[in-house]
């Protein structure tokens, strides 16, 4: 079923929730709602729901409008972020919720609920702990638990609320990689919220990016993470570099003084050389360097005094014998140049010559 | 279904507190503090709960049960039992009714309701009392009305049990509320989703979530029901065999030189409160053991 959400406004007091959201889901994909907390993700997918309201505008479910129904007749599958399963009840009387809350008339028989709730226990790989109650599972089981009884009524849409922000990060990469996997075998079109960007990125076929309220940007993670929209998508996928910068003749001069252009750089764009290399580079003094993981990470700071952060490959460090507290060049490789407070132009590598330090 | 789930349940890691090395005193001191509180208990409880018995049996067993063959004493105790029968039902109803209202939804004047809950607690159950006299009373505001449709309250049975309603009209919300508004709104959502309606969520989760709170609540609510004595004494008239409950019944009897009779019948009233206390101290152990497995399933992980 497709979702489309249009000119949706709330408030809640003075406080501006959403702003004017159009967002269109097509059957079957996989979107997530990515952004900081306050962005208004959270809200849209209730309003979605129907546990919100919205002060304007209208949802469709399909081309049928249903800003007027409740949560009751939308028939959504919702999951919590902290699960809301039932305490008082068992696993299997969790999942079985759903089917027998119907009327008499549209409710299936004992056999046929025992039926669907065991396909599910399957479905999620806890048929030997359908006795047990929420409060005797792990949290990565109750929230397959939540999925299970929300698919038991085999909603026309799938709605998860930070799905997996309340678990640690090992169980959180299995489930990930889980509900992916189910959703291409059961192709229900799937809404999930999330602020974690790597968790929107790896998991959806879409992601649209809000901020105070609106919709940034909406894309594949491949357009989102490769060509942003906003300095505020840029900002918000992955850690970044943030430099004052004029552009004079087509050429970008990062600077030291604020002006009318913001230039990004991502860490591992930016390269650390003992050389001068032209005119394309800025001296820094190395910080802080941390050399676990795949990609050394170090901390410097420019010849004007501002925090920069440069990541590279272990080969490179080694090569480089980089120590702490020396001065070093720094070439930016690429970057990105935005107008400050616009959704700007699109970065380009240019050739960067490296303004006074006095310049305006 | 309860009780298989029981036997399985991991230790819950929430309990009282325990003094440790550093917060605990000398031996010395936490004796001498232990005599005191059950000096202090001896004296004004265990002793007079005793004295109670000791005066009522002492005339041996058959003058006792003799008391109970009293009619005024029979209709005393009818009427006692008939009014927390009225009282504690209609209060569990307007009880879960305030704490599910004041618990679940945001609106104007939340906090005045609260307050109002709290009125009868705050206010002297004389006043109380009074509040129905100046009301329905001869001279009051609905009097004149009410007499000329031949309808009594104050001096009759109706004006105990309106009584005794408001006295204990806070104990089953005030039980509740905290209790719902901990839950918050989370189950309730998950059930409206899943197509439940509103008197299914109520009855299949809200309900349940609670039962031990409420059963607490009625039990309290009832306990004071049977007990009051200041505002159903300004609205009864003490008319023997009539309006008199048992509360009021021990002072007439007590004021007419039969102390045998009189703590008979108060010797019934404390077994009703001691019974009571038992039953509470199963529902809080009951209760107690439901908060655990809530913080088990509040907790991330526990495996």
């Amino acid at each position: 079923m497709s979702i489309s959400v249009r000119d949706v406004t709330k408030n809640f007091g003075h406080f501006q929730a959403l702003k004017n959201v159009d967002l269109e889901i097509p059957t079957g994909e996989l979107v997530a709602l990515l952004g900081p907390s306050g962005s208004g993700k959270t809200t849209l997918l209730r309003i979605i729901a129907g546990l919100e309201f919205a002060d304007s505008g209208t949802v469709q479910f399909d081309g049928k409008d249903i800003t007027d129904q409740s949560a009751r007749e939308r028939r959504v599958g919702f999951v919590f972020q902290h699960y809301a399963l039932f305490r008082h009840l068992t696993v299997f009387e969790n999942i079985a919720f759903g089917l027998r809350a119907r009327p008499r008339r549209l409710r299936p028989s004992k056999a046929q609920i025992r039926a669907k709730v065991e396909e599910l226990l399957g479905l999620i790989q806890l048929q030997n702990q359908a006795g047990r109650y929420p409060s005797q599972l792990s949290g990565g089981q109750r929230q397959r638990v939540a999925l299970a009884r929300a698919l038991a009524v085999e909603p026309s849409v799938l709605l998860l609320d930070e799905p997996f922000g309340a678990l640690d990060a090992k169980v959180r990469q299995e489930l990930r990689r889980w509900l992916r996997q189910l959703h291409d075998e059961v192709h229900i079109t799937s809404v999930f919220v999330t602020h974690d960007q790597e968790e929107a990125l790896e998991l959806a076929d879409r992601v649209a990016v809000m901020n105070a309220g609106q919709i940034e940007q909406i894309g594949s993670p491949d357009e989102i993470y490769n060509h942003p929209a906003s300095s505020f998508v840029y900002n918000f996928l992955g850690s970044v570099n943030l430099f004052h910068g004029r552009i004079d003749n087509g050429t970008t001069y990062i600077q030291q003084t604020a002006s009318d252009h913001l230039v990004f750089v991502r860490p591992h764009s930016l390269e650390i050389t003992r050389q001068p290399n032209g005119a394309n580079h800025f001296r820094a003094t190395t910080k802080h360097i941390n050399a676990a993981g795949p990609l050394v990470k170090v901390e410097a700071v420019t010849e004007w005094g501002a925090p920069v952060h440069i990541e590279m490959s272990q080969e490179r460090f080694r090569d480089l014998h980089l120590v702490k507290d020396e001065v070093v060049f720094i070439v930016p490789k690429e970057i990105t140049v935005f107008e400050t407070g616009e959704a700007g132009s699109p970065g380009r590598p240019a050739a960067i010559p490296l303004a006074k330090r006095s310049a305006v | 279904m309860a009780g298989s789930a029981a036997s399985s349940i991991r230790i819950a890691p929430v309990s009282g507190y325990v003094a440790t090395k550093a917060t605990s005193e000398p031996a010395v001191v936490r004796w001498l503090l232990i005599a005191a509180a059950l000096l202090f208990l001896g004296i004004f409880l265990f002793i007079p709960l005793g004295v109670v018995f000791v005066t009522a049996l002492h005339k041996g067993f058959a003058f006792y049960f003799q008391t109970f063959r009293d009619p005024d004493t029979l209709a005393a105790i009818r009427l006692t039992l008939l009014s927390a029968g009225i009282a504690v039902p209609l209060n569990m109803v307007f009880g879960v009714a305030a704490a599910w209202v004041i618990g679940k939804f945001d609106f104007r004047g939340k906090g005045v309701l609260i307050t109002l809950i709290d009125l009868p607690f705050s206010v002297s159950p004389v006043v109380s009392g009074l509040i129905y006299v100046l009301l329905f009373g001869l001279q009051g505001l609905l009097g004149p009305w009410l007499i000329a449709h031949n309808i009594r309250i104050i001096f009759a049975v109706p004006g105990i049990v309106l009584a005794t309603i408001f006295v204990t009209f806070p104990f089953v919300a005030r039980e509740l509320l905290p209790m719902i508004q901990a839950q918050g709104n989370d189950e309730e959502e998950a059930a409206l989703t899943l197509g439940a309606s509103g008197w299914q969520t109520f009855f299949r989760v809200t309900l349940p979530n609670v039962k031990w709170a409420l059963l607490y609540g009625v039990i309290l609510c009832n306990a004071r029901a049977m007990g009051e004595f200041g505002a159903v004494s300004v609205v009864s008239g003490h008319i023997r065999g009539l309006t008199d409950t048992m509360p009021l019944h021990i002072e007439i009897l007590y004021n007419d030189y039969q102390f045998v009779s009189a703590f008979a019948v108060a010797s019934l009233l404390a077994l009703l409160a001691l019974m009571t206390l038992v039953v509470k101290s199963v529902v809080e152990w009951k209760s107690s053991q439901q908060l655990k497995q809530q913080a088990l399933s509040g907790g991330e992980e526990n495996s």
